[in-house]
C-alpha cells in the first residue's frame, strides 16, 4: 500500500497577522513557516505508523509551493517520509493546489492520500475533498482514526453532533483531525536522513484560479474591556441582555 | 434559474442553522432577480419541507433515498449536481459544518466553480462575486471573488439573524439514480451526543481551562451551562488531562467556533486558544489574574476565583431567567 501525504506551510500559529500593499497582501515579513499542524501531527504520523506496522510500503509527501517551501518540506522528511515532490506553483485558490496534486497523483496509484482537516492559514479544508473528486477516489473528512486491512480502510469520522465508525474501499483520500496520532519529534537520525532523501521538483500543470482573494480586512479592534466585580453579576447579565443584545 | 441551498434534516425536521441557510440563499437569490430552491436529500418530513418556503424558498428538492440518510462525499455530490443542473443553478450554497465542507468542495471540483468557504457576508455583486470570509482562525477576514459562472459557497451558521416570514414551498420529489460505488462507504457504528447542545451550532458557550483545577470542579461550569441553554467547550490542556472528552476542546488543534457568547472561565486566553474563539461576537472572561491575556479580547471581564464568580453568576442567570416569564 502506497501512502501520499499533502503537506503546506503556514505561518507559525503565534504569527501576528498582518497585511500590506493596501490590506491586499498577507505580510510575510519576520514570519516563521511550520508545517500545517494537521498535516504534521495527524496525516503524516499516522502514515509513518502504518508504514512501522507493515501495512504501508511507502510513504511520500507532496507540496505544492515555490522553493521557499523546501525548508518545511525537509522537516516533514526528517520526521519519516520516503521522498517528497514539490509542485512548482503557488496559490491562495484550494482548487488549484488540489488539481495540481491530481495532476501529479493521477498516475501514480496510490491507496491513501492524507491531508490535514484545514491549513491553519486560509481554512479552507476544500484541498483534500477536491482531490478525491478529481481522481475519483473516495473521500472521507474529517477522521479521528484509521485503520487498514486488506484493501479496506476503518475509519472514524466526525458526523454532525457526534461520531461514525465506517468501512471504506481503497483508494481513499482522508481529511485529518485530532485523535489520529500523537504529534513526534524529530531525532538527530532523523534530520540527518532528511538531507539525502529525494526531494524531486516537478513543473506545475496549466490549470487557471477559480477564485482569488482580492482584500483582507482585520477585525474591528475591541474597545476595551468593561470590568465588573463579583457583587454586580445582575449588572453583567443585564449588560448582555441590554447592550450586547447575545441573551 | 435559481439559488440552490443544501439544507440539512435532523430526522426529519430542521433546525435553525438551515432556516438561516434558506433565508440567506433567498436573499441572494432576491439580489440576482432569481429565487431560491431548498435541496434536501434522505428521509424528511413533508410539512417540514413545504415551512421553509417561510424563510423565503419558493420551492424544495426532495431526494428521497434512505440510503442519503449517511453521509456519502461522492452520492451527496450526485444528488447536489443534478439538483443545480435541473434548476440551471448559478450560486450553490451549503451550510459550513461537517456535511457541507465535505460536499461542496466536490461540487465545486466537479462543475468547475470557484469556491468560498465559511462566508460571513452576502456577496457583493457590483464587482464581480466576492464574499467576505473568515481566514487565519478568526483573526482576519479575507474578500474572495469567485470568477466563475457557478459559484459555490458555504455560510458560517450565525451570521445572520433569522426572521420567520409568511408562505409555503412547493415540494417536489426528484429522482437521482446512483450507483454501488456511490455508497461505497458503509457505516458500522454511530455515536451522537444526545442531550446537549451541539456545540459547533450553540449560540451560547461556557467554558473552562486550567484554572477550574480538576474535573471535580466542573459542576459549575455546566449548572451554568444548563441555566443558560448553553454548549460547554474546555482549552486544550483540560481535554489532554482528560477532564473533559476532547470534542469540547476548542482552539487552532480543535473545534472553531463562533457563538454570540462566550464565556472563558479560567482560561488565560493564549493565542491558539483564541484561534478557535475570537470570531465570537461577545466574549466574557472570568479570571483570577487581572494580567490574564484573555482579557484583552473580552468585551466583558470578571476578576475573582472561578468557583465564587461563576456560581453567582448563575444565580444572577436564573433570576434574569425568572423576571423574562
Ligand atoms: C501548536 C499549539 C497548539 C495549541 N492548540 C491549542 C488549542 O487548540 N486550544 C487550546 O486551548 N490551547 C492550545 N494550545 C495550548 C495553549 O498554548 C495554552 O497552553 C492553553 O490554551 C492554556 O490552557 P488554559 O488557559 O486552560 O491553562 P493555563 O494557561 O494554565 O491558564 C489557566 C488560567 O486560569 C487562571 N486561574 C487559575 N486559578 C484560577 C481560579 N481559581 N479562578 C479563576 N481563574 C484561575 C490563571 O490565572 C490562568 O490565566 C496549543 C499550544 C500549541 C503550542
Ligand atoms: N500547498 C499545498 N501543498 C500540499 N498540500 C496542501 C497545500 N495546501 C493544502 N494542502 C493539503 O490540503 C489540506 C487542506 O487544506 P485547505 O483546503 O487549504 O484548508 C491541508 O491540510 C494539506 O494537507
Amino acid at each position: 500500500m502506497k501512502i501520499l501525504v499533502c503537506i503546506s506551510p503556514v505561518p507559525d500559529t503565534t504569527t501576528k497577522i498582518a497585511f500590506s500593499d493596501n490590506n491586499t497582501q498577507f505580510s510575510t515579513q519576520g514570519v516563521t513557516m511550520v508545517i500545517n499542524p494537521y498535516d504534521e501531527w495527524y496525516a503524516l504520523v499516522r502514515a509513518l505508523e502504518l508504514k512501522e506496522s507493515g501495512a504501508a510500503t511507502a510513504v511520500n509527501l507532496v507540496t505544492v509551493g515555490r522553493a521557499d517551501a523546501e525548508a518545511i518540506i525537509r522537516k516533514a522528511l526528517a520526521l519519516g517520509g520516503d521522498e517528497a515532490i514539490r509542485i512548482d506553483t503557488d496559490s491562495n485558490d484550494p482548487y488549484v493546489i488540489s488539481a495540481q496534486i491530481a495532476a501529479y497523483a493521477q498516475s501514480e496509484n496510490y491507496d491513501l492520500i492524507l491531508t490535514g482537516k484545514e491549513t491553519t492559514d486560509y481554512n479552507n479544508g476544500a484541498v483534500g475533498a477536491m482531490l478525491a473528486d478529481q481522481i475519483d477516489a473516495n473521500y472521507i473528512g474529517f477522521a479521528s482514526k484509521l485503520d487498514v486491512a486488506s484493501g479496506t480502510a476503518l475509519v472514524t469520522r466526525e458526523i454532525e453532533g457526534g461520531e461514525e465508525v465506517v468501512n471504506c474501499p481503497l483508494p481513499l483520500v482522508l481529511s485529518c483531525q485530532k485523535g489520529m496520532a500523537e504529534a513526534r519529534i524529530p531525532n538527530m537520525r532523523g534530520i540527518m536522513a532528511a538531507r539525502t532523501k529525494p526531494l524531486k521538483v516537478v513543473p506545475a500543470a496549466d490549470i487557471a484560479e477559480l477564485s482569488k482573494i482580492v482584500a483582507y480586512e482585520m477585525p474591528p479592534a475591541k474597545t476595551g474591556v468593561k470590568m465588573f466585580t463579583i457583587d454586580q453579576m445582575d449588572e453583567l447579565v443585564a449588560t448582555l441582555h441590554n447592550e450586547a443584545k447575545v441573551i | 434559474m435559481s439559488v440552490l441551498v443544501l439544507v440539512e434534516n435532523i430526522e426529519g425536521n430542521f433546525k435553525k442553522k438551515s432556516f438561516e441557510l434558506v433565508q440567506y440563499a433567498s436573499t441572494v437569490a432576491k439580489n440576482m432577480g432569481k429565487t431560491a430552491t431548498a435541496l434536501v436529500l434522505g428521509t424528511c418530513n413533508k410539512e417540514a419541507m413545504a415551512s421553509l418556503g417561510a424563510y423565503g424558498a419558493t420551492k424544495v428538492l426532495h431526494v428521497a433515498d434512505t440510503q442519503l440518510n449517511q453521509l456519502s462525499a461522492r452520492a451527496y455530490t450526485k444528488a447536489i449536481v443534478a439538483a443545480s443542473e435541473k434548476e440551471g443553478a448559478k450560486v450553490i450554497v451549503a451550510p459550513h459544518d461537517v456535511v457541507g465542507k465535505t460536499v461542496a468542495p466536490q461540487v465545486a471540483s466537479r462543475l468547475k466553480a470557484g469556491l468560498a468557504v465559511g462566508a460571513v457576508s452576502y456577496p457583493d455583486m457590483n464587482n464581480g462575486f466576492v464574499v467576505k470570509r473568515n481566514v487565519f482562525g478568526g483573526k482576519a477576514f479575507a474578500f474572495v471573488n469567485i470568477t466563475t459562472e457557478i459559484k459555490v459557497l458555504t455560510l458560517l451558521a450565525n451570521s445572520f439573524q433569522v426572521q420567520k416570514g409568511e408562505g409555503a414551498a412547493s415540494v417536489e420529489a426528484l429522482s437521482v439514480s446512483f450507483d454501488a460505488k456511490d455508497f461505497a462507504i458503509q457505516v458500522k457504528e454511530t455515536n451522537k451526543v444526545t442531550g446537549t447542545v451541539p456545540l459547533g451550532e450553540a449560540e451560547l458557550v461556557v467554558s473552562g481551562g486550567r484554572g477550574l483545577k480538576g474535573p471535580e470542579n466542573w459542576g459549575v461550569i455546566e449548572d451554568l451551562a444548563a441555566t443558560m441553554g448553553a454548549a460547554t467547550a474546555c482549552s486544550r490542556p483540560v481535554a489532554d488531562a482528560h477532564w473533559r472528552p476532547h470534542h469540547e476542546h476548542v482552539g487552532q488543534t480543535g473545534g472553531t467556533i463562533r457563538p454570540n457568547l462566550y464565556i472563558a472561565i479560567g482560561i488565560s486566553g493564549a493565542i491558539q486558544h483564541l484561534a478557535g474563539v475570537n470570531g465570537s461576537k461577545t466574549i466574557v472572561v472570568i479570571n483570577k489574574d487581572p494580567e490574564a491575556p484573555f482579557f484583552k479580547a473580552a468585551d466583558y471581564g470578571v476578576i475573582g476565583d472561578a468557583l465564587e464568580v461563576t456560581p453567582k453568576l448563575n444565580e444572577a442567570f436564573k433570576r434574569f431567567k425568572a423576571a423574562q416569564h
